[in-house]
């Protein structure tokens, strides 16, 4: 996974509260079983003109081409909201999402953005998609500055250290393997229920 | 200062502190499926990982298999066979206990797991399914992740978890007879919002819920995803301990004992603050049916869609679009919709105390023509049990379709769809735009009011239909 230090690039305004994963990336878009093939399938439900098919809807935003290398999506409150499905997030990092500005994610969302590089950004997109041009995120200064303002957000000290450096969250934990161990011994003995087949 | 039932739960958890506010957090119960767990055991296997304790984890197949009869491997979604193929050959490589096709304990994840005993109090347990916080019925902390965290736990036997805010939901009085915990489920999100309870784990409290049997308790516990909840939980009781005494992976003999011993420990304290705090009367529940594209767009069955002034929770934006696609204009009367299909089943509402209270409804009365109305049952023992008591029977004589157990339409994957502009009453959790296939409009509810308007052939609750002589 890259490391999300600084980037610059126009915003995509889809600006509608409760976007949800079903949304982001139907079910029906979902067919193999890896994490790839997914950036076609990306809002298709909103995205071409009809089901399963890939005449684009010019109506929709994403398909204005003045966005086409836009890399920061900007979505309404609740942003991600219902399955736990992580296609969602593996459809938007394929087609070239980094960051996602919303002023609220759903918590299984939010994790699976910072898995996977996505920056997820708690802030009122209305203030910040106003200047219509580029910006620049910053995610040592924790800020989006356009050409008219700045902004300022807040992002969980862990989620930070991950992005920034693209860490492998899994490769991370293993480095405590010792730490863990020697817990589930204790813990073995204070509920030995919790360990199928031991009480 | 008193600790909440969740803190309880946590600590016991908490192996060390990380960055900020999020902690390495011991996952007693990995559960797995085949449409996002496949995804997990092959990466895993790809980053030459092992699964770290393959007895605490357990993988079912339910989202993408079918659920006609004499189903099979292959499936009417056009790649569905790789999701299940690939679970089996990666469970089986992990030595990971795998309720597959076939097996009479196979079912929905969140039906299965509470039936054989996977889920215990005071467990961590998670699940790559946003529905995971049912399972907090029990008494467990239990949440729904992604694919990565999964393969995170498989390998690591732990989360880095971002320790969440805490939110009471009281409920006093008692439900009506009329009224059923699917019923209390909406009527909180309508209190809620989409995104009410975003962050908390909420615990349900109060007579109402106690009230509640194990099946009543999980359908309330599994609509907290649809409040972007961190979780749901309900304090253990004697209910927890009977229903679980003797199922299949419960602990037996002394360690029965100490088990229940230390699960009476948890209950939050009396003096225990929480982040929120709400108070309902569950005397204020009535039978609910949604009108719109999200699950807190619910009013009683007997109300008109709600003008954009009067939902006081949508943009004008929103209001319009989801008015749009659902296909009714603010001011309609829900009872008056005809309906094209009804569906009973999914983990919210496809066990045993649903389909009876279903068939009750259904019991020498016949589905409206042109009303296409299916039944999936949630695993395979609730299968068995329906038919052990003839509830098979009656939904068959009533017109339904019987089916195997699974996800089933809860949900499109590419296979089984209603089709566009079909109005759909339907017994699940998500009313979304095309959830249920391209343009189909679906309308929540509980599974007696579903079969009520099976019967009526438009939105009724059960109280609606004409008596049986």
């Amino acid at each position: 996974m890259s490391p999300f230090i600084t980037l610059t690039s126009r915003a995509v305004p889809l600006i509608r509260d409760n976007i949800d994963t079903d949304a982001i990336i139907p079910s029906r878009e979902m067919k193999g079983t890896g994490k790839t093939g997914l950036a076609d399938g990306l809002f298709a439900g909103w995205r071409y003109r009809a089901v399963g098919g890939r005449v684009p809807d010019p109506n929709f935003v994403l398909n204005d081409p003045v966005y086409a290398d836009a890399a920061i999506l900007l979505g309404g409150a609740n942003f991600g909201c219902g399955s736990s499905r992580e296609h969602a997030v593996w459809a938007l990092a394929e087609y070239g999402f980094r960051v996602v500005i919303a002023p609220s994610f759903n918590p299984i969302f939010r994790g699976n953005c910072v898995r996977n590089g996505i920056v997820p950004i708690e802030l009122d997109p209305g203030p910040v998609a106003a200047s219509g041009g580029p910006m620049t995120v910053d995610l040592v200064r924790q800020t989006v500055r356009t050409s008219e303002a700045g902004f300022t957000f807040s992002i969980d000290a862990e989620a930070k250290v991950m992005l920034l450096g693209g860490l492998d969250a899994i490769d991370l934990t293993l480095t405590r393997a010792a730490r863990i161990s020697a817990f589930r011994a204790q813990d073995r003995n204070r509920r030995p229920w919790a360990y199928p087949g031991e009480a | 200062m008193g600790r909440t039932l969740f803190a309880k739960i946590w600590d016991e958890h908490q192996i060390e502190p990380l960055e900020g506010d999020n902690f390495l957090i011991l996952i007693d119960r990995i559960l797995l499926h085949e449409r996002t767990g496949s995804v997990a055991l092959e990466s895993l296997a790809a980053a030459g990982r092992a699964v770290a304790s393959p007895a605490q984890t357990f993988a079912t197949m339910d989202h993408i298999v079918d659920t006609l009869p004499g189903r099979s491997d292959h499936t009417l979604m056009p790649t569905g066979t790789a999701f299940i193929t690939a679970t089996r050959a990666a469970a089986q490589a992990a030595g990971i206990t795998l309720f597959d096709l076939g097996d009479p304990r196979q079912g929905i994840g969140h039906v299965i797991s509470p039936e054989q005993g996977i889920v215990l109090p005071g467990l961590t347990l998670v699940c790559p399914d946003s529905h995971t916080c049912a399972q907090g019925a029990l008494g467990a902390l239990a949440w729904g992740i992604g694919s990565s965290e999964a393969e995170h736990a498989l390998a690591t036997t732990s989360l880095r978890v971002r320790r969440p805010m805490t939110m009471r939901v009281t409920i006093d009085g008692a439900l009506a007879d009329d009224a059923s915990a699917k019923d209390l489920a909406l009527h909180l999100l309508a209190l809620f919002g989409s995104a009410g309870a975003r962050g908390h784990v909420v615990e349900y409290a109060g007579n109402a819920v106690r009230a509640l049997d194990i099946e009543g308790r999980l359908t309330l516990c599994n609509m907290a995803a649809e409040a972007s909840a961190f979780s749901a939980i309900i304090a253990p009781d004697e209910v927890v301990f009977e229903y679980l005494r003797g199922r299949p992976y419960a602990p037996t003999g002394a360690g029965w004992e100490a088990a229940v011993a230390h699960w009476r420990t948890l209950a939050s304290d009396a003096d225990a603050a929480f982040d929120a705090e709400l108070r309902i009367d569950a005397r204020e529940v009535r039978p609910m049916v949604t009108w719109g594209t999200s699950p807190q767009h619910a009013v009683p069955i007997g109300s008109t869609v709600p003008s954009y002034e009067a939902t006081a929770r949508d943009t004008a934006e929103a209001h319009a679009r989801a008015l749009d696609y659902i296909g009714l204009a603010a001011g309609a009367l829900l009872g008056a919709q005809a309906i094209d299909a009804a569906f009973i089943g999914s983990c919210t509402n496809g066990r045993l105390s649903d389909l009876r209270r279903a068939a009750t409804v259904l019991r020498g009365r016949r589905i409206a023509p042109g009303v296409r109305a299916i039944c999936v049952p949630g695993s395979g023992a609730v299968k068995a049990a329906a038919e052990a008591e003839g509830l098979d029977r009656v939904f068959l004589d009533a017109g339904f379709e019987w089916r195997e157990p699974g996800c089933s339409m809860c949900f499109f994957a590419g296979g089984e769809s209603f089709g566009p502009q079909q109005r759909v009453i339907s017994s699940t959790n998500r009313n979304f735009e095309s959830r249920q296939g391209p343009g189909t409009r679906t309308h929540l509810a509980s599974p007696e009011t579903v079969a009520a308007s099976a019967v009526a052939g438009r939105i009724a609750a059960p109280a609606e239909l004409e008596p049986l002589r």
